[in-house]
Protein backbone atom coordinates (compact mmCIF):
# COMPACT_ATOMS: atom_id res chain seq x y z
CA UNK A 1 0.00 0.00 0.00
CA UNK A 2 2.73 2.28 0.77
CA UNK A 3 4.66 1.18 -2.42
CA UNK A 4 1.35 2.38 -3.94
CA UNK A 5 1.27 6.03 -2.83
CA UNK A 6 5.38 6.05 -2.95
CA UNK A 7 5.04 5.61 -6.88
CA UNK A 8 8.62 4.91 -7.01
CA UNK A 9 9.74 7.95 -5.91
CA UNK A 10 7.21 10.02 -7.84
CA UNK A 11 4.37 9.97 -4.93
CA UNK A 12 4.74 13.72 -4.92
CA UNK A 13 4.09 14.71 -8.63
CA UNK A 14 1.44 11.93 -9.55
CA UNK A 15 -0.82 12.54 -6.39
CA UNK A 16 -0.22 16.11 -7.02
CA UNK A 17 -1.50 15.81 -10.89
CA UNK A 18 -4.17 13.81 -10.04
CA UNK A 19 -5.23 14.76 -6.39
CA UNK A 20 -5.60 18.47 -8.32
CA UNK A 21 -7.66 16.85 -10.93
CA UNK A 22 -9.37 15.12 -8.96
CA UNK A 23 -10.49 18.07 -6.48
CA UNK A 24 -11.22 20.30 -9.80
CA UNK A 25 -13.37 17.84 -11.57
CA UNK A 26 -15.39 17.39 -8.41
CA UNK A 27 -16.12 20.66 -7.36
CA UNK A 28 -17.00 22.42 -10.63
CA UNK A 29 -20.04 20.67 -11.24
CA UNK A 30 -20.69 21.03 -7.31
CA UNK A 31 -20.42 24.90 -7.68
CA UNK A 32 -22.66 24.93 -10.51
CA UNK A 33 -25.59 23.15 -8.57
CA UNK A 34 -25.46 25.62 -5.92
CA UNK A 35 -24.89 28.20 -8.71
CA UNK A 36 -28.24 26.05 -10.56
CA UNK A 37 -30.26 26.09 -7.33
CA UNK A 38 -30.12 30.17 -6.24
CA UNK A 39 -31.42 30.98 -9.97
CA UNK A 40 -34.11 28.20 -9.49
CA UNK A 41 -35.22 29.07 -6.26
CA UNK A 42 -35.11 33.43 -7.34
CA UNK A 43 -37.66 32.03 -9.70
CA UNK A 44 -39.68 30.06 -7.71
CA UNK A 45 -39.67 33.33 -5.07
CA UNK A 46 -40.58 35.51 -8.03
CA UNK A 47 -43.54 33.20 -9.06
CA UNK A 48 -44.75 33.05 -5.71
CA UNK A 49 -45.19 36.77 -5.11
CA UNK A 50 -46.93 36.49 -8.50
CA UNK A 51 -49.63 34.11 -7.46
CA UNK A 52 -50.11 36.09 -4.33
CA UNK A 53 -50.49 39.52 -5.85
CA UNK A 54 -52.45 37.98 -9.28
CA UNK A 55 -54.40 34.69 -8.16
CA UNK B 1 -38.10 21.79 -47.16
CA UNK B 2 -41.00 19.85 -45.74
CA UNK B 3 -39.11 16.19 -46.03
CA UNK B 4 -36.86 17.26 -43.56
CA UNK B 5 -36.90 14.68 -40.28
CA UNK B 6 -36.06 17.03 -37.17
CA UNK B 7 -36.13 20.47 -37.46
CA UNK B 8 -32.87 21.50 -36.32
CA UNK B 9 -34.11 25.23 -35.34
CA UNK B 10 -36.58 24.16 -33.04
CA UNK B 11 -33.98 23.19 -30.52
CA UNK B 12 -32.11 26.68 -31.25
CA UNK B 13 -35.17 27.93 -28.84
CA UNK B 14 -33.86 27.79 -25.23
CA UNK B 15 -37.38 27.03 -24.22
CA UNK B 16 -37.64 24.00 -26.06
CA UNK B 17 -33.67 22.77 -25.64
CA UNK B 18 -33.69 23.29 -21.56
CA UNK B 19 -35.39 19.87 -20.73
CA UNK B 20 -33.45 18.24 -23.69
CA UNK B 21 -30.21 19.66 -22.29
CA UNK B 22 -31.16 17.93 -19.05
CA UNK B 23 -31.25 14.41 -20.64
CA UNK B 24 -27.67 15.30 -22.57
CA UNK B 25 -26.90 15.91 -19.15
CA UNK B 26 -27.73 13.04 -16.96
CA UNK B 27 -26.83 10.40 -19.81
CA UNK B 28 -23.09 12.07 -20.24
CA UNK B 29 -22.92 12.05 -16.32
CA UNK B 30 -23.66 8.36 -16.30
CA UNK B 31 -21.10 7.72 -18.90
CA UNK B 32 -17.56 10.21 -17.95
CA UNK B 33 -18.61 8.24 -14.09
CA UNK B 34 -18.01 4.97 -16.00
CA UNK B 35 -15.18 6.11 -18.24
CA UNK B 36 -13.05 7.96 -15.86
CA UNK B 37 -13.54 5.16 -12.92
CA UNK B 38 -12.33 2.40 -15.31
CA UNK B 39 -9.83 5.14 -16.65
CA UNK B 40 -8.34 5.61 -13.36
CA UNK B 41 -8.32 1.61 -12.53
CA UNK B 42 -5.85 1.53 -15.83
CA UNK B 43 -3.92 4.24 -15.07
CA UNK B 44 -3.28 2.74 -11.70
CA UNK B 45 -2.96 -0.91 -11.94
CA UNK B 46 -3.59 -1.53 -15.97
CA UNK B 47 -0.49 0.26 -17.98
CA UNK B 48 2.74 -0.98 -16.96
CA UNK B 49 5.57 0.38 -15.35
CA UNK B 50 7.65 2.95 -18.14
CA UNK B 51 11.03 1.78 -18.65
CA UNK B 52 12.58 5.43 -18.85
CA UNK B 53 10.12 7.61 -16.75
CA UNK B 54 8.96 4.76 -14.10
CA UNK B 55 6.05 5.60 -12.38
CA UNK B 56 6.23 9.40 -12.89
CA UNK B 57 4.43 8.80 -16.63
CA UNK B 58 1.65 8.15 -15.25
CA UNK B 59 0.82 11.62 -15.34
CA UNK B 60 0.24 11.60 -18.88
CA UNK B 61 -3.32 10.08 -18.24
CA UNK B 62 -4.90 13.78 -16.86
CA UNK B 63 -2.16 15.80 -18.42
CA UNK B 64 -2.94 14.95 -22.23
CA UNK B 65 -6.87 14.03 -21.80
CA UNK B 66 -7.19 18.15 -19.71
CA UNK B 67 -4.70 19.50 -22.65
CA UNK B 68 -6.73 17.97 -25.82
CA UNK B 69 -10.08 19.06 -24.23
CA UNK B 70 -9.12 22.81 -23.23
CA UNK B 71 -8.10 22.86 -27.38
CA UNK B 72 -11.48 21.32 -28.21
CA UNK B 73 -13.27 23.01 -26.32
CA UNK B 74 -12.20 26.31 -26.99
CA UNK B 75 -12.56 25.35 -30.87
CA UNK B 76 -16.61 24.39 -30.44
CA UNK B 77 -16.97 27.37 -28.70
CA UNK B 78 -15.25 29.39 -31.49
CA UNK B 79 -17.98 27.32 -33.46
CA UNK B 80 -20.59 28.39 -31.29
CA UNK B 81 -19.71 31.88 -31.52
CA UNK B 82 -19.46 32.11 -35.40
CA UNK B 83 -23.48 30.29 -35.48
CA UNK B 84 -24.78 32.75 -33.01
CA UNK B 85 -23.16 36.07 -35.45
CA UNK B 86 -24.46 34.11 -38.58
CA UNK B 87 -27.99 33.16 -37.63
CA UNK B 88 -28.03 35.51 -34.67
CA UNK B 89 -29.21 32.69 -32.36
CA UNK B 90 -29.28 33.53 -28.71
CA UNK B 91 -28.76 29.61 -27.80
CA UNK B 92 -25.34 29.46 -29.22
CA UNK B 93 -23.93 32.49 -27.11
CA UNK B 94 -25.26 30.47 -24.67
CA UNK B 95 -23.55 27.32 -25.04
CA UNK B 96 -20.07 29.17 -25.60
CA UNK B 97 -20.45 30.57 -22.42
CA UNK B 98 -21.58 27.15 -20.66
CA UNK B 99 -18.51 25.75 -22.05
CA UNK B 100 -16.19 28.42 -21.05
CA UNK B 101 -15.70 27.45 -17.49
CA UNK B 102 -14.95 24.35 -17.91
CA UNK B 103 -12.27 25.05 -20.91
CA UNK B 104 -10.25 27.26 -18.36
CA UNK B 105 -10.18 24.58 -15.83
CA UNK B 106 -9.02 22.27 -17.94
CA UNK B 107 -6.59 24.79 -19.61
CA UNK B 108 -5.23 25.37 -16.00
CA UNK B 109 -4.78 21.78 -14.99
CA UNK B 110 -2.96 20.89 -18.41
CA UNK B 111 -0.67 23.43 -16.75
CA UNK B 112 -0.53 22.17 -13.73
CA UNK B 113 -0.23 18.62 -14.52
CA UNK B 114 2.67 19.69 -17.04
CA UNK B 115 4.53 21.27 -14.47
CA UNK B 116 3.66 18.42 -12.19
CA UNK B 117 5.55 16.79 -14.88
CA UNK B 118 8.00 18.66 -16.35
CA UNK B 119 9.86 19.80 -12.57
CA UNK B 120 11.02 15.71 -12.30
CA UNK B 121 11.58 14.80 -15.52
CA UNK B 122 12.98 17.94 -17.46
CA UNK B 123 14.41 19.58 -13.80
CA UNK B 124 11.75 22.52 -14.01
CA UNK B 125 8.65 23.21 -12.97
CA UNK B 126 8.02 26.20 -15.82
CA UNK B 127 9.80 27.07 -19.14
CA UNK B 128 9.04 29.86 -21.82
CA UNK B 129 8.51 26.62 -24.22
CA UNK B 130 6.40 27.58 -27.64
CA UNK B 131 4.20 24.86 -26.28
CA UNK B 132 3.44 25.86 -22.51
CA UNK B 133 3.62 29.99 -23.83
CA UNK B 134 0.48 29.18 -26.13
CA UNK B 135 -1.08 26.89 -23.31
CA UNK B 136 -1.23 29.80 -21.38
CA UNK B 137 -1.84 31.73 -23.58
CA UNK B 138 -5.16 29.83 -24.11
CA UNK B 139 -5.96 29.79 -20.48
CA UNK B 140 -5.76 33.60 -20.86
CA UNK B 141 -7.94 33.51 -23.78
CA UNK B 142 -10.89 31.90 -21.87
CA UNK B 143 -10.29 34.37 -18.76
CA UNK B 144 -10.63 37.31 -21.58
CA UNK B 145 -13.61 35.80 -23.12
CA UNK B 146 -15.11 35.53 -19.57
CA UNK B 147 -14.14 38.84 -18.25
CA UNK B 148 -15.13 40.35 -21.60
CA UNK B 149 -19.11 38.85 -21.36
CA UNK B 150 -19.01 39.43 -17.90
CA UNK B 151 -18.17 43.39 -18.52
CA UNK B 152 -21.15 44.41 -20.88
CA UNK B 153 -24.29 44.88 -19.46
CA UNK B 154 -26.37 43.96 -22.46
CA UNK B 155 -26.06 40.46 -23.11
CA UNK B 156 -26.61 40.46 -26.74
CA UNK B 157 -23.83 43.32 -27.55
CA UNK B 158 -21.99 40.88 -24.65
CA UNK B 159 -22.74 37.95 -27.14
CA UNK B 160 -21.29 39.37 -30.32
CA UNK B 161 -18.37 41.45 -28.71
CA UNK B 162 -17.38 37.96 -27.20
CA UNK B 163 -18.12 35.82 -29.84
CA UNK B 164 -15.43 37.70 -32.43
CA UNK B 165 -12.83 37.36 -29.19
CA UNK B 166 -13.58 33.93 -29.67
CA UNK B 167 -12.81 33.87 -33.60
CA UNK B 168 -9.80 35.75 -33.26
CA UNK B 169 -8.14 33.75 -30.73
CA UNK B 170 -9.08 30.56 -32.54
CA UNK B 171 -5.61 31.14 -34.61
CA UNK B 172 -3.92 29.92 -31.20
CA UNK B 173 -4.88 26.54 -31.51
CA UNK B 174 -3.52 25.30 -34.39
CA UNK B 175 -0.07 27.32 -32.74
CA UNK B 176 -0.31 24.86 -29.37
CA UNK B 177 -1.29 21.87 -32.17
CA UNK B 178 1.87 22.24 -34.24
CA UNK B 179 4.37 23.83 -31.69
CA UNK B 180 6.12 20.68 -31.00
CA UNK B 181 6.66 20.41 -34.58
CA UNK B 182 7.37 24.04 -35.61
CA UNK B 183 9.75 25.32 -32.85
CA UNK B 184 12.82 22.96 -31.06
CA UNK B 185 11.16 22.92 -27.62
CA UNK B 186 11.47 21.16 -24.65
CA UNK B 187 8.22 19.36 -25.02
CA UNK B 188 8.40 16.32 -26.45
CA UNK B 189 6.39 15.58 -29.64
CA UNK B 190 3.24 13.79 -29.89
CA UNK B 191 2.99 9.99 -29.37
CA UNK B 192 0.17 10.02 -30.81
CA UNK B 193 0.10 9.95 -34.86
CA UNK B 194 -2.78 10.39 -37.33
CA UNK B 195 -0.34 9.25 -40.44
CA UNK B 196 1.38 6.69 -38.96
CA UNK B 197 1.70 4.07 -36.28
CA UNK B 198 1.74 5.62 -32.30
CA UNK B 199 4.84 5.16 -30.46
CA UNK B 200 3.25 3.94 -27.56
CA UNK B 201 2.44 0.93 -25.53
CA UNK B 202 -0.94 -0.56 -26.11
CA UNK B 203 -2.39 -0.69 -22.93
CA UNK B 204 -0.81 2.92 -22.05
CA UNK B 205 -2.80 4.04 -25.61
CA UNK B 206 -6.25 2.34 -24.68
CA UNK B 207 -5.49 3.90 -20.68
CA UNK B 208 -5.15 7.19 -22.19
CA UNK B 209 -8.50 7.24 -25.09
CA UNK B 210 -10.57 6.02 -22.08
CA UNK B 211 -9.69 8.87 -19.74
CA UNK B 212 -10.31 11.31 -23.21
CA UNK B 213 -13.78 10.06 -23.37
CA UNK B 214 -14.31 10.03 -20.07
CA UNK B 215 -12.84 13.72 -19.72
CA UNK B 216 -15.16 14.53 -22.74
CA UNK B 217 -18.13 13.31 -21.34
CA UNK B 218 -17.52 15.13 -18.07
CA UNK B 219 -17.87 18.27 -20.46
CA UNK B 220 -20.28 17.42 -22.09
CA UNK B 221 -22.31 16.66 -18.87
CA UNK B 222 -21.05 20.20 -17.25
CA UNK B 223 -21.69 22.03 -20.08
CA UNK B 224 -25.47 20.71 -20.71
CA UNK B 225 -26.01 21.51 -16.83
CA UNK B 226 -25.00 24.68 -17.30
CA UNK B 227 -26.66 26.14 -20.21
CA UNK B 228 -29.81 25.17 -18.61
CA UNK B 229 -28.34 27.45 -15.03
CA UNK B 230 -27.58 29.94 -17.80
CA UNK B 231 -30.88 29.86 -19.70
CA UNK B 232 -32.99 30.43 -16.48
CA UNK B 233 -30.48 33.19 -15.81
CA UNK B 234 -31.04 34.94 -19.01
CA UNK B 235 -34.50 33.94 -19.26
CA UNK B 236 -35.93 34.87 -16.17
CA UNK B 237 -38.32 37.28 -17.13
CA UNK B 238 -40.17 35.71 -20.08
CA UNK B 239 -43.41 33.77 -19.83
CA UNK B 240 -41.60 29.73 -20.32
CA UNK B 241 -39.91 30.37 -17.14
CA UNK B 242 -42.32 32.20 -15.24
CA UNK B 243 -44.36 29.40 -16.00
CA UNK B 244 -42.13 26.63 -15.00
CA UNK B 245 -41.11 28.91 -11.56
CA UNK B 246 -44.32 27.30 -9.91
CA UNK B 247 -43.49 23.42 -10.71
CA UNK B 248 -40.72 21.74 -11.24
CA UNK B 249 -37.68 23.09 -12.81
Amino acid sequence: MAEFFHMGGYGLYVWGSFGVTALFMIAEPLLLRSRGRKIRKRIAHIARIEREVNP
Amino acid sequence: MTSRLINWFKFSSPASFYPLARKISLVSTVIAVVLIAVGLYMSFFVAPTDYKQGEGYRIIFVHVPASWMSMFIYVVMAGWAALGLVFNTRLSAMMAQALAPTGAMFAFLSLWTGSFWGKPMWGTWWVWDARITSELILLFLYLGYMALRAAIDDPRRGDRASAILLLVGVVNVPIIYYSVKWWNTLHQGSTIRMNQESTMEETMLLTMLIMTLGFWAYSIAVAMARVRTVILERERSTTWVRELGGGEI
